[in-house]
This record gives C-alpha cells, sequence and structure tokens, in this order.
C-alpha cells in the first residue's frame, strides 16, 4: 500500500521545521518550569513523551492516502461533535471551564481534535467545485452547521479561545475556496449587525467579562497584571535576553500560565530579540512552507485541507504571540509545538501529518 | 475511494498573492511589537524585572450580613488585622522571620514551613502566619514597621456570629475553599484557601453572600514596602440575608433542651416559614470562621453526638404515636372506619405467635377514634392498621410529604422511609409480614421521618391539608437595603384528604391536649388552645416483659426518642411544632413542655408587636 515513491517525496523541510521548533519548545520549557527538587514527573519530560507520541501519530496520519479521510470526513466530524457533548456531560471541571474528558487514566480535550475534524469536514464539503461566479450564500448553510454545533459546544464549556479559532478558521476558508464577494460582504455586514443587538441580550458580568478581554486593563488585579507582567517579561530580555535558566519574570512566578498560554513570554526574556526572532521566523517559515503545499497540491480536498492546518496554525500562532506582547485581547489560546499540553500538541502534530501527507503525493496524483 | 477532482484549482492560486501579503503583515507586526518592546522599551523593562515592584494586594468584600426576621444580626464581619510575610523579601532579610516570631510568640519554625510552603506558589505572593492579632501585637508590630521589610499587616474582614452557637445549623460555617472544590466551581473569583460556606444557609446562599473581591495594584520599594498605588478595584460587599427565624423565639427553643440531644422546628402553617430551628448539640461557628484547628475539627467530626448534622433535616427517627394522625386518617378516608367504630382495648393484643401491648397496662377499655387519639391507645391503631392495610398507610403517609425530602434549601436533607409491600420487596426481597402492619400503624418500624417532615404534616393539618414549601430565608438586600429578591410563600400542593376528616383529626389533636387522660397535657396554654400529639419512638426492640418504669434504668444509649408536634392556636394556627428530644423517654414529659416554652413565647412576641398583626387581623376579619 506505502508506495516507495513517498519516502523520496518525503517533505524534509516542513519536518525539520517542526523538529525544529518542537525541540526549542521543550529546551524552553524545561527552564520556564524548572522548581528544584520538586516531586512528581517534570512537565519536560511528559512534553516529550507527548510529542514522541505526536511524532507517531504524524508519521501514521501522513502515510495513509487522504483520500480516505476524504471519505469519512462527516463520520470523524460526527464522532468529534459526540465528545463534545460528552465533555458537558461528564468532563472534568478545572480552574471554571468543563474541558476535559478522562478515558482511563488518560484525558484530553475533545475541542483540540474537533478543529481538525472540522477542517476535514470543510474540505470535503468544498471538494465540489463552485458555480463560475464562486460559491453563493444558497450553497453554505451546511458549512455554517459544520460551523456552529462545534462552536456552541465549545464555548458552552466554556471555551473562548478555541470557539473563535475554529470560527477564523471558518472564515479562512471560505476566502480561500473562492465564495463570491458579494456572499462575503453580505455575510460580513450580517455578523457585523448581530454582535450589537445580541450585546443587548447579554447579562452584565458578561458584558464585564467581554469588555476587560478587549481592555485588559479595566482588570488590573487579574488579566491587566498578567498583561503588564509578560510584557516586562518579553522587554527585559533585551535584544540577546537573560540567558537559559535566568529569567527573573518566570523564576520568581510573576508570569500567568508560563508553561502553557504565557510560553513565549518566557522565550523573550530568555532569548531576547534573537530568539524571539528566530522562534517567529520559524514560524513564519512554516506557514508559507505550509501556504506551498496548499497551492501545489493537485487536487481541490488537499489543497483545502492543508490551507486549513494552515490557517490553524497562523490564527494560534498570531493571536497567542499577539496576546503576549500586548496587541490582542487576552485570550486562552496555546502556543503550537511551544506551550505545554497533550491534546493540543497530537492535535498540532496530526495537522502536521495532513500538510505532509499531501504534500509528498503532490507528484503522485 | 472517491475520485480527485481537480476542477477550479486556478481558484485557489488566485488568492496567492493576497495570502502571502496577509501572513507578511502579519509578521512584520509581530516583529515592529518586539522590536518596540525589547529594543526600545528594553531597558526600562528590564528595569522594572529587576527587582520587580508591581504587586497586588487582595482587598477582600464584606460577607453579606444575616439577621433574623426582624432586622436584629445574627452574623456580620468585624475587622481583623492579619499578618502576611512575603518568603521572596525574606531571602535579602531572614532575620525579619525571627523577629517577627519573637512579637508574636509564635514558633519561628513553623512560620518558616508556613512560608516555605508549596513549591508552585509565586515567590512575591503573600503568605498569611497569623490572623487576628490584639491591639498590643499590632502596635508592636506597627511600632518596628521600618525595620521589618516583607511584613505586611492588613485588615481582613472576620466573620462573626453574634449569639455564638444560637441556630448554629441553620446558619452554618464557612471553611477554606480546599482544591477539589476549586476545581468544581465555575467562579473565577474564588481561590484556594479562600473561606466560603459549607454548611446551612451560608452555604447555599454563598453566591448572595460573597460579594466581589478588590485589591490594588501597586509598585512596592526595594524592601517590598508599598510605595505607590497603580490601580485599585473597590469590593462589592455582599447581599444581607434576612431570615425567617426570630431570635427571641430561637433562644428560648434553644434554652428549653437545657444539654438534651434533640431537634426543634418551628413553623407558620400559613406560609411554610420557619420561625426557630434548633438541632442539639451544636456548634459555635465562630471556630470556623477564624480557620478552625485541626484538633477543633477532629472533636468535632469524632463526637459521638454528632453535633455538626442538622438533626432536623437530616435525624431519621421513627415517628412513633405521631404517625397515628396518618393511620387514622387512612382508616376514615378507606371509609375503614368511621368516627363511631369502637374497638376494646384490653392492654393486650395477641397476633400470629405474639403479644402487641399497649403503652397503658390494663388498656384503655373501648374507645372510639376520638378518644384513641386523645389516650394514643395502642390496641386502636393495630387493629385499624390491620383493616388498612400496609400500602394504603403508605399512600396517606406520602401524601402528607413523608417518605421524600420537603425540598427546603439546605444541603443534605434525607428523606425518611415509608415502608410498603413493594419498598421491602425491592429492600430485601422478602414479603411483608401482617405483623409488621401492626408496628407501622403505631409509627415504629421500618418508618422513618426527619423533624422536618413532621411539622409539615402537622402544619397540613392545621392548613386544610395545604403543604408550603419551607423557607428560611424571607429576602436578599443589598447593603443600602434595596430588596434584591424576595421568597415568597410557594403552595406545593395540597394532600388529597377530607375537610371532614381533617376536622376530626384536629378536634382529637386539641383533645390530646386538652382533655382528661389526654397525652399532650403538658403542653396545655391557658390563653389559647393548642392541639397536639405525642409520639415515643423505640430505639430497640423492647422484650415481652418489659415493665414501664424499667426504661429509667436503661442505659440512655437505648432509651426511646420522644416526639411531640402541634399547633396553635386551634381555631386559627400562626405555628406549629415538632419537637424530638433523642432518648428522652415519653413525649409526654419529656417533648410536650418543650414545646410548650416555644409556643407560649410566639404567641407573647406576636402580641407585642401588636400594631402590626392588628392590622393584618384586622384586615383578614374584613375579608372573612
Amino acid at each position: 500500500m506505502i508506495d516507495r515513491r513517498l519516502f523520496t517525496h518525503f517533505d524534509w523541510t516542513l519536518f525539520g521545521i517542526v523538529l525544529s521548533l518542537a525541540s526549542i519548545g521543550i529546551l524552553n520549557l524545561y527552564s520556564a518550569t524548572y522548581r528544584g527538587d520538586v516531586a512528581g514527573t517534570p512537565l519536560y519530560l511528559k512534553q516529550i513523551l507527548w510529542l514522541a507520541i505526536g511524532l507517531a501519530a504524524m508519521i501514521t496520519v501522513a502515510f495513509i492516502e487522504y483520500r480516505f479521510y476524504s471519505d469519512f470526513a462527516y463520520l470523524f466530524y460526527s464522532i468529534s461533535l459526540i465528545l463534545l457533548v460528552v465533555v458537558l456531560g461528564y468532563g472534568i471541571i478545572t480552574s471554571g471551564a468543563q474541558r476535559w474528558v478522562r478515558i482511563g487514566s488518560i484525558s484530553f480535550q475533545p475541542s483540540e481534535f474537533v478543529k481538525l475534524s472540522f477542517i476535514v469536514a470543510m474540505a470535503r464539503f468544498f471538494r465540489r467545485p463552485p458555480g463560475r461566479e464562486g460559491y453563493s450564500l444558497r450553497d453554505l448553510p451546511l458549512p455554517f452547521l459544520l460551523l456552529i454545533l462545534p462552536m456552541g459546544l465549545i464555548l458552552k464549556q466554556p471555551n473562548l479561545g478555541t470557539s473563535i479559532i475554529i470560527l477564523l478558521i471558518f472564515c479562512s476558508i471560505l476566502v480561500f475556496v473562492r465564495v463570491r464577494w458579494k456572499t462575503l460582504l453580505t455575510m460580513a455586514l450580517a455578523g457585523g449587525a448581530i454582535v450589537p443587538l445580541s450585546w443587548n441580550f447579554l447579562k452584565d458580568y458578561q458584558k464585564r467579562r467581554i469588555i476587560t478581554f478587549f481592555n485588559p486593563d479595566l482588570d488590573p488585579l487579574g488579566a491587566g497584571y498578567h498583561l503588564i507582567q509578560s510584557k516586562i517579561a518579553v522587554g527585559s530580555g533585551g535584544i540577546i535576553g537573560k540567558g537559559f535558566m535566568n529569567g527573573t519574570q518566570c523564576r520568581l512566578g510573576f508570569l500567568p500560565e508560563q508553561q502553557t498560554d504565557f510560553v513565549f513570554s518566557a522565550l523573550g526574556e530568555e532569548w531576547g530579540l534573537i530568539g524571539s526572532l528566530v522562534v517567529v521566523g520559524l514560524y513564519f517559515g512554516l506557514i508559507l512552507w505550509g501556504l506551498r503545499i496548499a497551492l501545489q497540491s493537485k487536487d481541490r480536498f488537499g489543497a483545502i485541507l492543508s490551507f486549513g492546518v494552515v490557517a490553524m496554525l497562523f490564527w494560534h500562532i498570531f493571536i497567542n504571540i499577539g496576546m503576549v506582547l500586548g496587541m490582542m485581547p487576552v485570550v486562552g489560546i496555546p502556543l503550537p509545538l511551544l506551550s505545554y499540553g497533550g491534546s493540543f500538541m497530537l492535535s498540532t502534530l496530526i495537522g502536521m501529518g495532513f500538510l505532509l501527507n499531501v504534500s509528498m503525493r503532490r507528484f503522485l496524483f | 475511494m472517491m475520485e480527485l477532482n481537480t476542477q477550479r484549482m486556478e481558484d485557489f492560486k488566485a488568492r496567492q498573492k493576497y495570502l502571502v501579503a496577509f501572513v507578511g503583515i502579519a509578521f512584520l507586526l509581530i516583529f515592529g511589537h518586539l522590536w518596540y518592546l525589547q529594543v526600545i522599551k528594553g531597558s526600562e523593562y528590564r528595569r522594572l524585572s529587576e527587582n520587580n515592584r508591581i504587586r497586588i494586594r487582595e482587598n477582600p468584600a464584606d460577607r453579606g450580613m444575616l439577621l433574623d426576621r426582624r432586622g436584629r444580626v445574627l452574623a456580620h464581619n468585624r475587622p481583623s488585622f492579619e499578618v502576611f510575610l512575603v518568603p521572596e523579601d525574606l531571602k535579602t532579610n531572614p532575620e525579619v522571620l525571627t523577629r517577627v516570631s519573637e512579637m508574636l510568640d509564635l514558633d519561628p519554625e513553623e512560620i518558616r514551613n508556613r512560608v516555605e510552603g508549596p513549591k508552585r506558589r509565586p515567590a512575591f505572593q503573600p503568605v498569611k502566619i497569623r490572623s487576628d492579632i490584639d491591639w498590643n501585637e499590632l502596635a508592636r508590630l506597627e511600632f518596628n514597621r521600618v525595620h521589618l521589610p516583607g511584613l505586611i499587616v492588613d485588615v481582613r474582614p472576620r466573620r462573626t456570629y453574634n449569639y455564638g452557637d444560637l441556630a448554629s445549623h441553620l446558619i452554618g460555617y464557612l471553611g477554606e475553599m480546599d482544591e477539589s472544590e476549586l476545581k468544581q466551581t465555575k467562579d473565577f473569583q474564588y481561590r484556594m484557601g479562600v473561606l466560603v460556606g459549607k454548611y446551612g444557609v451560608e452555604h447555599r446562599w454563598e453566591a448572595d453572600l460573597k460579594g466581589v473581591d478588590g485589591g490594588r495594584q501597586i509598585e512596592v520599594d526595594t524592601l517590598g514596602r508599598e510605595s505607590r498605588p497603580l490601580r485599585s478595584v473597590d469590593p462589592v460587599p455582599g447581599n444581607n440575608l434576612i431570615l425567617t427565624i426570630d431570635l427571641d423565639l430561637q433562644r428560648v427553643a434553644e434554652e428549653a433542651f437545657q444539654d438534651k440531644s434533640g431537634a426543634l422546628v418551628a413553623m407558620d402553617p400559613r406560609n411554610g416559614r420557619i420561625l426557630a430551628m434548633v438541632s442539639k448539640p451544636s456548634f459555635d461557628p465562630n471556630l470556623f470562621a477564624k480557620s478552625i484547628s485541626p484538633q477543633e475539627w477532629k472533636s468535632l467530626m469524632e463526637n459521638p453526638r454528632h453535633p455538626l448534622q442538622n438533626r432536623v433535616i437530616q435525624g431519621q427517627y421513627p415517628p412513633g404515636s405521631v404517625f397515628k394522625i396518618i393511620t387514622a386518617i387512612a382508616g376514615l378516608e378507606s371509609g375503614i372506619i368511621t368516627p363511631n367504630t369502637q374497638i376494646t382495648c384490653t392492654g393486650v393484643y395477641p397476633y400470629g405467635n405474639r403479644d402487641f401491648r399497649c403503652w397503658k397496662e390494663g388498656g384503655h377499655g373501648t374507645v372510639s377514634l376520638h378518644r384513641a387519639l386523645v389516650e394514643s391507645c395502642d390496641i386502636f391503631f393495630y387493629q385499624v392498621g390491620l383493616k388498612v392495610g400496609v400500602d394504603l398507610i403508605a399512600r396517606y403517609a406520602n401524601e402528607f410529604g413523608l417518605g421524600r425530602p420537603t425540598g427546603i434549601y439546605l444541603a443534605h436533607e434525607k428523606p425518611g422511609i415509608v415502608p410498603s409491600t413493594s419498598w421491602k420487596k425491592k429492600r430485601s426481597g422478602a414479603p411483608w409480614y401482617s405483623g409488621e402492619t401492626l408496628s407501622l400503624a403505631v409509627g415504629q418500624g421500618y418508618i422513618s421521618t426527619t423533624p422536618l417532615q413532621l411539622v409539615m404534616l402537622i402544619s397540613a393539618i392545621a392548613n386544610g391539608g395545604r403543604f408550603y414549601l419551607p423557607q428560611v430565608v424571607e429576602r436578599v438586600e443589598n447593603v443600602y437595603g434595596t430588596v434584591l429578591e424576595e421568597y415568597p410563600p410557594i403552595e406545593k400542593g395540597r394532600a388529597d384528604v377530607s375537610e371532614e376528616t381533617l376536622r376530626i383529626v384536629r378536634e382529637a389533636l386539641m383533645g390530646a391536649v386538652n382533655e382528661p387522660h389526654g397525652t399532650g397535657w403538658a403542653c396545655a396554654l391557658s390563653e389559647v388552645k393548642v392541639a397536639g400529639k405525642t409520639g415515643t419512638a423505640q430505639v430497640i426492640t423492647l422484650p415481652q416483659n418489659f415493665k414501664k418504669g424499667d426504661m429509667d434504668r436503661m442505659p440512655l444509649k437505648f432509651r426511646d426518642h420522644a416526639w411531640f408536634v402541634a399547633f396553635a392556636p386551634f381555631e386559627a394556627p400562626r405555628i406549629s411544632i415538632a419537637v424530638l428530644v433523642e432518648h428522652g423517654g415519653f413525649g409526654a414529659t419529656a417533648a410536650a413542655p418543650i414545646a410548650k416554652k416555644v409556643i407560649e413565647k410566639y404567641l407573647s412576641i406576636e402580641s407585642e408587636s401588636a400594631p402590626k398583626i392588628a392590622g393584618r387581623t384586622v384586615e383578614s376579619k374584613l375579608h372573612d
């Protein structure tokens, strides 16, 4: 089943970028979470384990012909949706949100995998080409349904970050597959109208939460404080950084969630502008390379699938780093390959598997 | 597998330059920001990070007060001075720790353990080492403040219960939020170690009481002293609760118990409001408010008399003769007996291979329903029970709310048990024996009820069969006295029993208190007519040859529980009450006098606050 030519076409560039970023991630995590002799498995070791599992999953995903995913797209989608329902019913509540499902001794976040199954389902739908002018509103009820179901369930957890990512993936794919400009414009206007209307239906505390989300300064004891500390961390790194294991912000516990959402501030503090640019550069390369894969794909499904994955990566990277640097609202979105988290590492690497998959088949089909 | 679809691939290519441009701009923005933070502002941020000066000081909200129905404060907050140390500041000035320990007379090792506590805590987060210091200690610390970098003395609200253990089970207590609760909560305000309501009203109305914490973002100098406030958020105090209980009545009820164990609940049968709720022994919730010591907690938990249990809703006891009310109703409603049905009591009723006895040696002679209830004749109800049968009795018990929680808004309410043939089948697989019906008819055996259920029962009798949801909070007000939420009476339903039956039962219960030979004589009042029923719940099965006088020689834990339920005034009931005295012996002698004191007090309170009440009676008379 596995064609020997696949090996000759294996995308070593992509693989190399992924591996470099993941290695930097482990190193950074080691420093960010170092606490001396604390009992229990250190986070970086767990992350290495997840990386190993993720790489295995990535290779597996890459070598299964991607038309298989197309055939079972809606099945995958349904399963992941069921998992989301299970989370709301039986999920574990941690720090105020119900996001995790436990199976045996392993717990994972179904919302992470929904992102992927959503992309696959969208690719499956837009596999059918549009009319001459592009897709019109009449073609789109199903994609909207595909979007709204998981988004609603994830918002209910509540997990604002992941819902936003799914929405952004959706919008990105619509732009990519060529929906008529008029249709896009109508949707943008409708969306713009719904937002102020629904504002009136929100309760006071919900409004407050959203306002502080866009203006963290209004919450000086929570998000605002975190943001200041994060900026101090990155800024104090200067050009060359304070050096590995020398980040005071990080070591003294001023950084919130330094192993997950704010892991980039630890990097900025210890490695400075130079280190930050290396990582940002690698991400930039990853995105451009991914776009190249999407555009060189020989068929619609492969192109949309890989584009969806690129969009997912891009929004994660842009929003997370933007948040850490204080140019974006404080949303809980992790940074691919750098943030700690098993489900997230796994879903990111499976996404990379899709990219590798499409990439190495561009000459075969 | 499906065929590849390669149509309209040019659509994608057309997007290429826009996408690349978009991504390029996004990364350029990131680069620009990095440059701004790390190069342009780099040295400024470096200085800020060198000795990170920006800290958070908490300013917790005042918890809402608890007041009685006439606005007297039961629980409030008083300022308490708390001492904190900042672990990171101690590293540069280790001698501060020993000096503070001397001034507060604390073991330095203990402080060190606290400060070094969990490793993952941010090093600049203050650690509380002592709360509620007195004025001398405060003066000593403040005087030396300059030489004690890393020391913070802060005023925090401390929960205080004005009357100690008064109504402690209703009020409840606070405790530190633990890790598992923290994981369960969806509220972001809570942190580990924060005091939250754990029991009683404090627990159930937590959301109303807690308020919103505030705090300050401040800059401190190199010695950890506050130099400049940056931003602050004012705390929003929690809302006050006006409870339905009456402080004076509660006090009388508590005192009437002396040192006995038991429970009392008094309710206004017209609306379900709880007027007094006593569970003895009780505990002092002030112990919990200052973070209870492990020894204190252990002694409360392991006390064989279970002071932490709210017997009113959690204690399940056989109702004893109080249950004869149900048996009588079942008999009348099914038409199996009439008010004139006569049965002869000789003191013993042989059934199967056993002699079932009446509590009165020698028997009551020939009695009808009225006398049987007044004198609480067992033999009469054995026979009625046999004729009616277990399932019909169970039906009427359920009709009056027994066997399921009343729905009072307090945690851990128990449902009690109403046995039936199907219940027994499910529980043990065994069939129901008719001998067990005899026990059930007089409220012994499998059946169990909570004091709250019995007060609901007697209220319904007093009130034409109507049930009101028992409520303990009348309304919620904010600190300015604006009413935020009111809890109006909620009628939960009506027992499907004829008015005539209820009238017969009421008359008999009035007789039980006021007629000669009535068992409830100890609750008789001169001014008003009280109606009531005694009950004695067996703790163990007594031997056949057991004599009445033997009870006093039994070890306490085997003695019977004493019950008394009542309502008053007979003509227009305004209070209903259930009293249980654990191992008190006879209901007539142990429980009825307690009920009497409470009813008497309540009626005198009502006539004292006459203007309001008078207005009401006039009004109701007009409507009548």
